[in-house]
């Protein structure tokens, strides 16, 4: 298939997604239940996104793992996003002259 | 300069944003020629797309072949979150902000763009979102290029490297809220078990149905058994 296709799909749906509430939104989901959902889901589909993906990320499991690692714990002390991607790419780059 | 402090305060306010954006999108600019997709076409697709998950679970449908039916349910589900922020956002708009300018100002929400525009005390104008935007898209689409160009240039080891980088950004993105909140926790916890059992069990579901299967499951068991209160979002 061609690939313009699949990115008239993906843009088109991604700009509705943002452009359809925005434009023409006013009120507030009142239900707690679709709020909730709503709340949870980026969480949940970039943890799914990630694991297991991210231990074949690097083509070697093991420089992958202790990337991932390193990610986990930057991550836990709040540094930065850019930070906590480029460690977790330094790390496994590392990783990979020693495995 | 003088006539437009609108969308100069814009253009401030998205030079974090775009300088973060050009180091991420170095990585999935790798990853799409990684997958073989050209340097012009993923330009195209950072251009026309602007957002990080969304974008790498799409360039490997589009690797594997994948329906044009599957990308959109992906495209669909990763970023429902927007459809969320522009719900937020539209809350907050200067009276300057008739529909024509929603239609534009709507290809630039993003998460980090939601993040500075809702907590600014004043209502935003078209002038200044532009302002972010711009910067913003501007070292996105940069960095794809780079990276993309890049990938035949460095040497393979570092390119293999920064295939984690994307994924290190998720989990800086998750990893704190789930530290504050269990709920959070419980939930990503779940979506990793779920998605580790769809990739070594039920091998038939592709890739990306298996993001929207988990991601979708594991939200609605936790809106059932942990509602979140109003004061609990940000």
């Amino acid at each position: 298939m061609s690939i313009v296709l699949y990115i008239i799909v993906m843009a088109g749906v991604t700009y509705l997604i943002r452009m359809i509430p925005f434009a023409f939104f006013r009120k507030k989901i009142s239900s707690a239940f679709l709020r909730s959902f709503l709340f949870y889901i980026p969480y949940a589909v970039l943890a799914a996104m990630t694991f297991p993906a991210i231990f074949y990320s690097t083509g070697k499991p093991v420089t992958a793992a202790v990337g991932t690692a390193v990610a986990l714990g930057l991550a836990y002390f709040r540094l930065p996003l850019i930070a906590v991607a480029l460690a977790a790419s330094l790390a496994a780059f590392g990783t990979g002259f020693l495995v | 300069m003088r006539k437009h402090p609108e969308f100069i305060s814009g253009l401030t306010a998205g030079i974090p944003i775009g300088l973060g954006y050009l180091s991420v999108s170095f990585g999935f600019g790798i990853t799409a020629v990684r997958l073989g997709i050209s340097v012009f076409s993923a330009f195209i697709i950072s251009l026309t797309n602007l957002t990080s998950a969304g974008q790498a679970q799409g360039v490997e449908i589009i690797a594997a072949g994948g329906t044009l039916i599957e990308m959109a349910l992906v495209q669909l589900v990763i970023n429902m979150r927007y459809a969320l922020m522009a719900i937020s956002l539209s809350q907050n708009l200067d009276k300057s902000f008739t529909l024509r300018h929603r239609f534009i100002a709507a290809y630039g929400i993003t998460d980090e763009i939601f993040a500075v525009c809702s907590t600014r005390k004043k209502p935003v104008t078209p002038s200044y979102m532009y302002g972010i935007i711009i910067v913003s898209s501007f070292g996105w689409t940069l960095g794809t290029v780079l990276g993309a160009a890049a990938g035949e240039l460095l040497p393979a080891e570092l390119i293999s490297a920064m295939g984690i980088m994307l994924y290190g950004m998720f989990i800086a993105i998750i990893v704190p809220p789930a530290a504050e909140n269990r709920k959070i926790l419980l939930v990503i916890l779940f979506a990793c078990a779920l998605s580790v059992v769809c990739k070594y069990l039920l091998t038939f579901i592709s890739g990306g149905f298996a993001v929207i299967i988990c991601g979708v499951t594991a939200s609605l068991l936790g809106a059932w058994l942990f509602p979140v209160k109003e004061e609990e979002k940000k």
